[in-house]
């Protein structure tokens, strides 16, 4: 078992094209940063200058998003699913 | 009851109880039928104090020219309120909104410009600004960064709940603008600060979120975080099965987006020992007839909404 990232149109080219990764569980900081590592692009673009979370980046863990639950600190385990989301307009407005 | 013009009959809503959703016994689950506003939606609410807050403000003439970027509820509910005051509406929607949205928009005296589907909401929203740009005698009420959007629900749906329900302990809504949570999220924070409040995301089709950069995302000016305790994304497959379960269980005809605050409310009913939830439930079913999403399986159902916004 491990994590499922998922990955957003925007950001594909970022991971040579994949619509999903696979991760170690831990904290989603470190889970983030071992895949920046491989991919520097993604790491650039999800997190701003100052290392927190790009404005327009929603991250989900298990549907939930991470600014309401320990943010970057959050844990992730075995099977759960992680989801990197641009923040767009939605809802029947 | 008796009202001295239609608009007397904003808000007020009922609130029912849709307890068979619940799997505990010590939580009850309640529905805010918004549907029951007089165009059918929660964003009555929020035209009507636009409305009346720019004529304060002195922005509008008889002969103003609102526009607006809606996916449909909004643009109905500014239409209904401006031929009566003597303003035109321009509404900018995505193309793959419900036929009914612009049958009402039109029905009302408004008039519609489309944006491209696959933008979304976005798409909406960036149009109404060129055109705003384009033609400065627009007057753009603009629900997404007008205070007046979360002020209405402050005034009026957030009292509403608490005086129907004292005993509530948690408030679910769907995530568009952010007028509602905003709202109804500090009015509880100033009257009843334990109220968990609870934004129901909708995850739209892929291609919504295919945004040429990061930097062309958005995020609402009206939203208020600081008020949210969670935000939870659910998809169109769940949101479009609990819609159908709504009417088998509970004859609640309602709209899509309904369907995701009661998966919420169940979800969160699981976890806490008891409570009264509160659902927000935005519209009725009837804007949405045409995509005739009741009657057949859930997953099929939910692929032909996935890029109309609900």
């Amino acid at each position: 078992m491990s994590v499922t990232v998922n990955i957003p149109a925007v950001l594909r080219p970022a991971v040579g094209g994949s619509k999903s990764l696979e991760a170690d569980p831990g904290q989603l900081r470190d889970l983030l940063g071992n895949l920046g590592e491989q991919y520097p692009a993604l790491k650039q673009q999800v997190f701003g200058e100052d290392g927190g979370l790009h404005k327009f980046v929603n991250l989900y863990v298990n549907d939930e998003d991470v600014r309401y639950l320990e943010g970057l600190d959050t844990k992730v385990g075995d099977g759960d699913t992680v989801a990197i989301l641009p923040a767009v307009a939605g809802g029947a407005l | 009851m008796r009202v001295d013009d239609m608009s007397g009959l904003v808000g007020n809503t009922p609130l029912v109880g849709i307890h068979s959703f619940s799997p505990n016994p010590n939580v009850r689950i309640w529905a805010k039928l918004e549907g029951q506003n007089p165009t059918g939606s929660v964003k009555d609410r929020i035209a009507l104090k636009m409305i009346t807050d720019a004529e304060e403000q002195g922005l509008l003439k008889p002969d103003s020219i609102l526009l607006e970027p809606t996916s449909g509820n909004t643009g109905i509910s500014l239409a209904f309120l401006a031929r009566r005051k003597g303003y035109r509406l321009i509404c900018v929607m995505p193309e793959t909104a419900s036929a009914e949205r612009t049958q009402m928009i039109k029905l009302f005296g408004g008039e519609v410009v489309y944006s491209p589907g696959i933008e979304g909401s976005n798409g909406a929203i960036n149009k109404a600004k060129q055109m705003v740009a384009e033609n400065p005698g627009y007057v753009m009420l603009y629900q997404y960064g007008n205070e007046a959007n979360p002020g209405s629900h402050y005034e009026t749906t957030g009292p509403e709940i608490l005086k129907d329900l004292p005993e509530v302990t948690h408030f679910i809504a769907g995530l568009g603008t952010g007028g509602t949570l905003t709202g109804v999220g500090r009015f509880f924070r100033d009257n009843k600060p334990e109220v968990r409040i609870i934004a129901a995301e909708p995850e739209q089709g892929d291609l919504v979120y295919g945004l040429r950069s990061l930097e062309d995302g958005f995020v609402p000016p009206v939203l208020d975080q600081s008020v949210l305790h969670s935000k939870i994304k659910v998809n169109s497959d769940k949101s479009v099965a609990y819609t159908q379960a709504l009417v088998k269980q509970e004859g609640v005809f309602a709209g899509i987006s309904c369907g995701a605050t009661v998966y919420l409310a169940q979800r969160m009913a699981e976890k806490v020992e008891s409570g009264d939830i509160v659902c927000l439930f935005a519209d009725g079913g009837w804007k949405y007839l045409s995509t005739d999403i009741w009657g057949i399986d859930s997953q099929i159902a939910a692929k032909r909404v996935e890029y109309m916004p609900w």
